[in-house]
């Protein structure tokens, strides 16, 4: 039997064949921490004299989770950071300019690399074929000082999707759908490779829509093979010369293989307070939303942006909704500046914050008031999530969620797209 | 090594936010105040009430969510002996034996809440002593047992100035 994808990076990683199963000790290319996990991790590596790093120049410490830091002792934290990253000589990503999975993406991740992360939504880089997947902060710490961690080689599920998206029906809907399927542990411990001919004309911000919800239904890494567009991809951010084709061997061995034909796929939410309660937008439809995000790791690239200031152009966010807008990185904020996307959300109401994670984690700009809905495109919905249990959180794609900004209650995209901007 | 408290129970898909909320991110550098919090949204009275020894009793999918290792480390610091349930999330597991918190898989439906419960973890019996019932668990990995018995991943690697797990 051949290689699965997640076989094959590790099998040329560590310089021998290995299979689903194998415990291996594997090299890392690029560790990462961010402000929540990254002081523990720094704490960790001081209380065994272990201060330093195997590459320093591909190890990250972002400040994206309470950047900038709403209280002193956030403050602290990031303090420790920035002296970590001084005296090891490691990167830092401070405050504004971005998430760290967006930034993974657009400066580090590439084809065949193994990424550790702090962050559980690591695996984030999968969608450009790299092994990438979260830990806790000592599994990174460790990686960081050894430049190495060990890895039980999973068994794959091949998502293998087929279909053309209807109008109004995007990635976001695509992986809600297959969690909703799933379940929240429907594939823990499990890679899932996502192929077919749906992924394959399926550009890269999608992508990484898709690989960075993996872990919702509890997998290890969200893996999709290298191809052009790809290649495309890392060209468009000056690393063209990273890329490799790498793809899983025809005759690989998968546990289990999930067919999904998206053709006749509708715009879905998950509801509170789990990821895998999915439904379909038009089910929820009229439940009244008291605030939006539009932003997060999942949904805050620039393509996102110009779906939400498509609906939203010389129109009005409904009174009584806070529509939260974070770019998901400083490039892209840039981006969305020079193409209008900002003023036109600006002008529609929105109110727009500076790159980071936003209201995802629940610590700072957005938090909910007792009983009150969010509409998210961010990737969990958990009680407490948007830092108070008495807040009730759906997710939704950049379509779902500027529609509903528009109305005031939820709301299917296709009726307020105009049918030249559905897709 | 012999494991004795009382049972606490809690349902399914019990998250990292209900461990350790984004709310309190401000106490992650402060382990102890923000032990004093641990599962207050999945059960308010838990952390003022629990005893040292005392069992998490939880279902499917326990800790899914976030990769903060602090969840483990203050379920650890509260005086929970260890975590049975009837399946974890892939990163809390990891984490739970880094900082040295047992965690078992078994047919927690066999446990009811307040349940005197015994456990040996080299065999992975799990004597619950109010039912007069036997429940294993399944061995950990190798690995893991290795970890754990360097006292978690730090330690393992202080040993050791490296990973030796083979």
């Amino acid at each position: 039997m051949g290689l699965t994808l997640a076989e094959k990076i590790l099998s040329q990683r560590v310089g021998r064949e290995v299979r689903a199963g194998e415990i291996i000790v594997c090299e890392v290319d690029v560790a990462l921490t961010q402000d929540g996990t990254g002081p523990l991790a720094v704490q960790q590596l001081r209380k065994i004299g272990m201060e330093k790093a195997a590459r320093p120049e591909s190890t990250i410490l972002f400040i994206d989770h309470a950047a900038p830091s709403p209280r002193k002792e956030l403050s602290n934290d990031h303090i420790l950071l920035r002296e970590f990253a001084q005296k090891t000589g490691c990167r830092l990503s401070d405050v504004g300019e971005g998430v760290c999975h967006q930034l993974v993406a657009e400066d580090y991740a590439a084809p065949g690399k193994v990424i550790i992360g702090a962050d559980s939504h690591t695996c984030t880089a999968g969608a450009l074929a790299a092994f990438a997947t979260g830990m806790g902060s000592t599994d990174v710490a460790m990686g960081i000082a050894l430049g190495k961690t060990w890895f039980r080689v999973p068994e794959t599920f091949l998502i293998e999707v087929t279909g053309k998206m209807p109008p109004g029906v995007c990635a976001k809907d695509l992986i809600l759908h297959l969690i909703g399927m799933l379940g929240a542990d429907g594939a823990t411990y499990k890679a899932l490779e996502f192929a077919g001919e749906t992924i394959a004309a399926m550009p890269m911000h999608e992508r990484l829509t898709l690989a960075n919800m993996a872990v919702e239904a509890g997998a290890k890494v969200g893996l999709i093979a290298s191809d052009e567009v790809t290649r495309e991809y890392l060209e468009s951010q000056g690393r063209g010369a990273e890329y490799r084709p790498l793809s899983a061997d025809p005759d690989a061995d998968y546990e289990r293989v999930i067919a999904v034909d998206v053709s006749q796929l509708e715009p879905m939410l998950a509801a509170p307070h789990t990821v895998d309660n999915v439904h379909p937008v038009k089910e929820l439809a009229g439940t009244k939303v008291d605030q939006v995000f539009i932003g997060s790791c999942t949904n805050g690239r620039l393509e996102d942006l110009a779906v939400a200031a498509s609906i939203l152009k010389g129109k009005r966010v409904a009174s009584g909704v806070r529509c939260i807008v974070v770019p998901a990185s400083r490039r892209i904020f840039l981006e969305a500046i020079r193409l209008g996307y900002i003023e036109t959300l600006v002008a529609a109401g929105a109110v727009v914050l500076a790159p980071g994670c936003g209201p995802c984690v629940g610590v700072h700009e957005g938090v909910l008031g007792d009983g009150e809905v969010s509409l998210n495109t961010s990737n969990r919905n958990f009680q407490g999530r948007l830092g108070n249990p008495k807040g009730f959180i759906y997710l939704g794609s950049p379509a779902a969620a500027a529609a509903s900004a528009l109305t005031g209650v939820i709301t299917d995209p296709r009726e307020v797209m105009d049918n030249a901007i559905a897709r | 090594m012999r494991l004795q408290g009382k049972a606490w129970k809690f349902g399914d898909n019990i998250s990292t936010d209900h461990i350790a909320p984004g709310r309190l991110f401000h106490l992650r550098s402060n382990l102890p105040e923000l032990a004093k919090h641990v599962l207050e949204d999945a059960d308010p009275e838990f952390a003022s009430k629990v005893q040292p020894g005392d069992f998490v009793v939880a279902g499917n999918n326990f800790g899914l969510g976030s990769s903060r290792e602090h969840a483990p480390t203050i379920i650890k610091m509260a005086g929970v002996s260890a975590v049975l349930a009837k399946s974890f999330a892939r990163i809390f597991f990891r984490n739970a034996i880094n900082v040295g918190l047992p965690v078992l898989i078994c047919d927690t439906d066999k446990i009811s809440a307040g349940d005197e419960l015994e456990v040996d973890l080299s065999s992975g019996k799990i004597y619950n002593k109010t039912q007069d019932i036997v429940l294993q668990a399944p061995p950990l990995p190798d690995v893991m047992i290795r970890l754990l018995a360097d006292g978690g991943l730090a330690a393992h690697v202080a040993k050791h100035g490296d990973l030796k797990i083979d």
